[in-house]
């Protein structure tokens, strides 16, 4: 066969364990009702993730301003959608492609830099984009935020009900849709060379590759992801707050990824669900505890190898084989 | 301009430490804010319930914390010296959820109100504007501390070693030079120095529990624009900066903010490497 | 005469107040096998790195087919036939062997502007990698770790991915570097078996590599070429023997000459 054998070329066969986690989502849907909204935002945070983990697991590009392409796609949608256009797929489309827009826009000048000078300039941009907003309440409403978004029905015939049937299977749709996207692109020519970037960039710039190129091609389609996830977002909640540009919010989707696991496309799935469990539950206990956990639960990962929860399966897995015997 | 003035070297305090650190131990540190936090409610702590002195509360807590960042040192930061900086990020970010719940859990989610004794509560008037006797004492320990420590830098052979460290670790290793020791010294001294900002700090730089990140951006703009382990930068850069930013809110309140964003984002495309440094080899 | 493939004239670097190149000038034609030799610390890895662009030089010229490549970035000059392979392997080390090359050659086809088709299902790229490593005699380690395989195979790799990329100017430092003597002759044969029109520059420490490969010999003395010629008459030269202090020098050349 073909390639068999080595672990890049082999990226686009569909392992049948991964259904897994698709029927559990769909299984949800059923089981539980009566905690779709709740799901739904831990949907909409899952993409968020991945299109971190676009960036970061797979391009190498350690941002902490990720927030700002979410941010975007959240008040760009909730404005076309105040603004008489009520339809929902397009809506979020057009979320993306403003962050998309941005990134292109930025890209070329920040992916230049590396390392903790990059760091510091995500965060620079995240601050800035975070004040502006602020200020211009004319068009954010400041710390009010933008209510009132309301959506026509989906392909004309789904209504969107007050207990989130519709809005649960639209951001699950949405996400299986980005995460195939995902799954190809890392597997193309196009994906190995942003790993290889990752890897070795200067080595990439011997083989004649055009690094800075690779590398805003794919921050822009992990900004229009973000971008998408941030429209979803508004027209989920029908609101977009100030939050959404936060660093809080870069934070957290950062740790939901790491949580996960860091460069394996299901990471942000499972660490956001995660995240949020250990925060629901944890809050109840005490409302600050949570943080407690997050933060030991990282410092723990970080000790243990950055692999998160997917890295502590695949090594139990490997164990269990070598015990089998190989 | 003497407010921007204070402003500036309160930030410079702060900052100086995270400016060594990172240029000797090349650790993204974000946590060095939580250390100025823990100085800082450590101090209140003392000086307000327990009516410690003013002075004496900021020493006790001064050297608390530095003996607590040796521990921390010693147990986590150690294994990050030659770690990813995303790893960095990951484990500083985590100390400082930690902090932040500690605080929050000691203190209260609210602001802290800080009360100044008394004595120290009124205005000089010098000739042209009174100004409060506070922020010239900020001032004035500003320049003792700088000053101190560069005659430290400069003078001492620890100043020297630390030098030698930060230009060429290995080489300094290879001359007999003991960087694990160095390293727990300078990382002390820096948190001791983070938490002298804090707690110095607190009237004019208000305690939250959420205080390591609010200003994480500005401490990381002005280490940034420094260059790592370049000290002389870090006193003009953050004086710049404090006078930049306080200049910029005072005279146009509505973009003020964030004037110092765009300079930092300009600066640091411009000039990665810090803005006082050579440029270097390829 | 026809436009040289490689030209420099007038390089000069110097890091800090060390003058590492001083004055060089260097002329390949097409299908030139010219070695660079010199005693350690003479500036030649500086110099392959001025030439491919990894370093940026205080003065001088550099033109690949007649045109002016000096402000030139790296990934541009190997778009245009200018390869350089590495005294200290660098390579992927967490792909295989097959990825490794695949990568150069899915950047040299122009394949990694694909976002949309799998790698693994693009046959014509992976048949012309698995060419390649047949040539090198690498075919059976491909699906192998890059840090698994032994050095020598490293080396070969390097070479491998250098043919990938097309070259028309390949700059080869200390290839055999490394490599246990028996599998040298390996190595030797693979760039022996290099296309003829391609120019080659070799740095070599090895003699006798050098007598087997080169037509033209470039010797370089603290930054300076000292001389140019072919290999016997530049091996024989006094002056050349002067610059090769200590037995080990001096005994590299007396083997040399008595026909070793």
């Amino acid at each position: 066969m073909i390639g068999a054998g080595s672990p890049f070329l082999e990226r686009h066969r569909l392992r049948p364990i991964e259904a897994a986690w698709w029927l559990v989502a769909l299984a949800f849907f059923f089981v539980f009702p009566e905690y779709l909204a709740v799901a739904t935002s831990v949907l909409v945070m899952a993409l968020f993730a991945l299109s971190l983990d676009l960036l970061l697991g797979f391009a190498g590009v350690v941002s902490l301003g990720h927030a700002v392409s979410y941010g975007i796609g959240a008040y760009v949608c909730a404005l076309i959608n105040l603004a008489g256009w009520h339809e929902a797929l397009t809506g979020a489309l057009l979320g993306g492609a403003a962050s998309g827009l941005f990134a292109l826009a930025v890209g070329p000048l920040i992916l230049r830099l590396t390392g903790l000078p990059f760091i510091m300039v995500t965060l620079g941009i995240g601050a800035i984009v975070y004040e502006a907003a602020n200020k211009a309440v004319w068009l954010t409403g400041g710390d009010n935020g933008l209510p009132g978004v309301t959506l026509a029905p989906l392909f004309g015939v789904f209504r969107w009900s007050v207990f989130g049937q519709t809005g649960y299977l639209y951001v699950l749709g949405w996400l299986l849709v980005l995460f195939y996207l995902c799954r190809r692109i890392v597997a193309s020519p196009f994906g190995m060379a942003l790993q290889g970037v990752r890897e070795n960039p200067q080595r990439m710039r011997l083989l004649g590759a055009p690094v800075l190129r690779h590398l805003v091609t794919g921050y822009a389609m992990a900004s229009a992801m973000a971008g998408i996830a941030g429209a979803l977002s508004a027209q989920t909640n029908a609101f977009v707050g100030l939050e959404v540009l936060s660093l809080n919010t870069s934070i957290d989707g950062l740790v939901m990824l790491v949580l996960g696991g860091v460069g394996r496309l299901y990471g942000g799935l499972v660490g956001a669900p995660l995240y949020m469990f250990v925060q629901h539950f944890a809050q109840q206990w005490n409302p600050y505890y949570w943080m407690f956990l997050i933060g030991g639960l990282l410092i723990v990962i970080v000790r243990l190898s950055r692999g998160g929860l997917l890295g502590l399966v695949d090594d139990l897995l490997r164990r269990v084989r070598r015990g089998e015997g190989t | 301009m003497l407010y921007g003035a204070s402003y500036g070297l309160l930030l410079c305090i702060i900052s100086i430490g995270l400016v060594v650190t990172m240029g000797l131990m090349r650790v993204v540190n974000l946590a060095h804010g939580a250390f100025a936090a823990i100085g800082g409610y450590l101090a209140m702590g003392l000086l307000t319930p327990l009516g410690v002195p003013f002075g004496a509360a900021i020493a006790i807590a001064v050297l608390a914390v530095a003996l607590f960042s040796i521990a921390v040192e010693r147990v986590l930061y150690v294994h990050l010296y030659d770690a990813s900086e995303l790893d960095q990020v990951l484990l500083t970010v985590g100390i400082n959820f930690i902090v932040v719940a500690g605080l929050t859990l000691a203190f209260g989610p609210n602001v802290l109100p800080t009360r100044l004794p008394p004595s120290l509560a009124t205005s000089v008037d010098l000739g042209f504007r009174s100004f409060e006797t506070y922020r010239l004492i900020v001032l004035a320990v500003g320049i003792v501390v700088v000053g101190a420590l560069w005659l430290a830098i400069e003078r001492t052979s620890l100043g020297a070693q630390l030098r030698a460290a930060v230009d060429n670790r290995s080489m300094a290793q290879s001359i007999g030079i003991d960087v694990p020791r160095l390293f727990s010294i300078v990382f002390a001294v820096g948190s001791a120095l983070a938490a002298l900002g804090g707690a110095l700090g607190a009237p004019l730089l208000p305690l939250e529990p959420l205080y390591p990140f609010k200003y994480l951006v500005l401490v990381l703009v002005i280490v940034a624009l420094s260059g790592f382990g370049n000290v002389k930068a870090t006193v003009f850069v953050a004086m710049f900066v404090g006078i930049v930013d306080t200049a910029a809110r005072y005279f146009l309140p509505d973009s003020g903010a964030f004037t110092i964003y765009v300079l930092l984002i300009v600066l640091i495309v411009w000039r990665p490497e810090g803005l006082l440094s050579r440029r270097g080899v390829t | 005469m026809s436009v040289p493939a490689l030209e420099a004239t007038g390089l000069q670097k110097s890091f800090g107040a060390l003058k590492v190149t001083d004055d060089v000038a260097l002329r390949l034609e097409a299908g030139s096998r010219t070695a660079l030799i010199g005693p350690n610390g003479a500036g030649k890895t500086t110099l392959v790195g001025l030439l491919s662009g990894t370093i940026r030089p205080d003065a001088g010229q550099i033109s690949l087919h007649g045109r002016d490549v000096t402000r030139d970035a790296l990934a541009f000059r190997v778009k245009q036939g200018l390869v350089r392979t590495f005294q200290v392997s660098s390579l992927f080390t967490k792909l295989t062997v097959l990825e490794n090359i695949f990568l150069a050659i899915s950047e040299n086809a122009g394949a990694s502007h694909d976002l949309w088709r799998p790698a693994g299902r693009r046959r014509n790229l992976i048949e012309r990698a698995e060419g390649i490593l047949e040539r090198l005699h690498l075919i059976d380690t491909r699906h192998r770790r890059v840090s698994e395989i032994p050095y020598g195979e490293q080396r070969l790799l390097e070479i491998a991915i250098a043919l990938a990329l097309e070259p028309k100017v390949l700059l080869l430092d200390e290839p055999a570097a490394g490599i246990p003597t028996d599998e040298v002759g390996v190595l030797l044969d693979a760039v022996a078996s290099l296309p003829p029109d391609i120019a080659i520059l070799m740095i070599e420490h090895d003699m006798h590599v050098v007598r087997r490969f080169a037509t033209e010999v470039y010797v370089l003395v603290h930054g300076r070429v000292l001389t140019v010629g072919p290999p016997a008459e530049v091996m024989t030269s006094p002056e050349v023997r002067a610059v090769y202090l200590g037995s080990s020098g001096q005994s590299r050349f007396a083997g040399e000459a008595h026909g070793a």
